[in-house]
């Protein structure tokens, strides 16, 4: 699968999948929810300020910060609970294949970015919507925060 | 071989109480010649987090959904799982999964579909496995291939389609088991969010609106028979001997109720619509009622 149009740290994770035999997928993408970073506590402790995504057949929450001027880089937080591993897995991708990216850089990644991973067919296409639903509402609040 | 029906109290109450075996029967019968304990879950990767040491694992989506049609899989894809699984056709299996077995329900109505024998839930899946602080393990469990005939399904004794429930509308009750605001069709979506995957929102005419939960207590185990009465008898209003139509947005959800209806209340005629609301909802010239009141049947008030 084509990862030439992707930021580095990202195309980097998509031939990791890729390279690996579809049975240790699933093992990989375990260990990518194990790794998921917790909430710092400034964010833990005001929950209003994550957005839900609701596409998501688990409870997962984001929240996106973009810094001052074009090349700041988009910080990005997820929470999921421990009985969600898959959508832990999908968050913890995004988090190192994204996070202190400059926005742009992020707003060009391409929207069909979860079928690069081979993951599909393991893990069925209506689980693959939460991944997408993700990356859409990522993209949106950077887009926002470069509205106001 | 298949082992005898746990002889538990809790249980009697209920029309077939052979179909549930408690977490302790399980501690003590999973491994014993006959006897296969298979997860469940919505979670693809639950079950690598940490399992019941001896259970296997089946995945709805993978493993029992036929990937290219909107179907499931057929008798020979079946008794390949089976026999992928260490499952004989005259072995007991027990299935437990998370959310109050909401997928192991599902899990074990498509067993149905195929008459296996002999298929049973634990009663409070997962999490009152988790919640008695019994073991789990993330070791690989050790399966022995098994043979397994292949079986046509048998679809029309639990299954609807389509076709079916426009027969039956106005005739046989229906229960439309999504959360209350799916029924009335209230968007519960924020603004700009396309809904995904339905284009109308609403409930089939004169379904009646039993979220599938309220089935479950607190632990996730089933109520009690006479608290099951209360909602499906009582306030739903269905009578001893009626068929009923279950339904939800792919028939995940409502094969909890099936089973509520056809293995706890005893209910012989009782199918679950697993086309659902994203079949109904897509669907071109069906019927659709939309608030709180249950809407009648087209042509009823004629």
């Amino acid at each position: 699968m084509s990862a030439q149009d992707l930021p580095e740290q990202l195309a980097e994770l998509v031939r990791e999948f890729n390279e690996v035999p579809d049975p240790d997928k699933l093992q990989l993408l375990l260990e990518f929810s194990r790794s998921l970073p917790e909430l710092p506590d400034r964010l833990g402790e005001h929950p209003e300020e994550l957005e839900q995504v609701t596409e998501c057949q688990s409870p997962l929450f984001l929240a996106v910060e973009v810094g001052d001027g074009d090349d700041a880089p988009v910080s990005l937080f997820f929470s999921a609970p421990a009985e969600a591993p898959t959508t832990r897995g999908f968050a913890s991708i995004l988090h190192e294949g994204l996070n202190g990216l400059p926005a742009a850089q992020v707003l060009e990644v391409p929207d069909d970015l979860p079928e690069r991973f081979g993951l599909t067919r393991l893990v069925s296409p209506l689980r693959m919507r939460g991944m997408s639903a993700m990356l859409g509402r990522i993209k949106r609040q950077i887009q926002a925060r470069q509205a106001v | 071989m298949a082992v005898g029906a746990e002889q538990n109290k809790a249980f009697a109450q209920y029309a077939h109480p052979q179909r549930l075996v408690s977490t302790e029967w399980v501690a003590e019968n999973v491994g014993a010649p006959g006897v296969v304990v298979v997860e469940s879950d919505e979670d693809v990767l639950l079950y690598e987090t940490g399992h019941v040491p001896g259970a296997v694992k089946i995945d709805w989506h993978t493993d029992l959904n036929e990937p290219d049609t909107r179907d499931y899989v057929d008798g020979e894809q079946f008794a390949e799982l089976m026999s992928r699984k260490g499952i004989s056709r005259d072995d007991t299996v027990v299935i437990y999964g998370d959310k109050s077995n909401w997928w192991a329900a599902y899990a074990l109505w498509v067993f149905t579909l195929f008459g296996h024998p002999d298929v049973r839930l634990m009663d409070g899946g997962r999490d009152k496995w988790i919640a008695e602080g019994r073991e789990l393990t993330t070791d690989a469990t050790e399966v022995t291939q098994a043979e397994y005939p292949v079986v046509e399904r048998n679809d029309a004794p639990v299954r609807a389609y389509r076709e079916d429930v426009l027969a039956a509308l106005g005739t046989t009750p229906l229960i439309d088991v999504r959360s209350p605001q799916e029924y009335t069709g209230e968007r519960t979506h924020m603004p700009d969010y396309p809904q995904e995957g339905t284009l109308r929102g609403g409930h089939i005419p004169t379904a009646a609106s039993v979220p599938w939960a309220r089935a479950a207590a607190e632990d996730g185990t089933f109520k009690s028979r006479a608290e099951l009465e209360a909602i499906y008898r009582d306030e739903v209003g269905l009578q001893p001997g009626d068929d009923v139509i279950a339904y939800c947005r792919i028939g995940e959800r409502s094969s909890h109720t099936w089973f509520v209806l056809t293995h706890l209340l005893g209910y012989e005629n009782v199918r679950n619509y697993d086309g659902s609301w994203t079949e109904w909802g897509n669907a071109v010239r069906v019927p659709v009622a939309q608030g709180e009141e249950r809407g009648e049947a087209p042509g009823s008030s004629l």
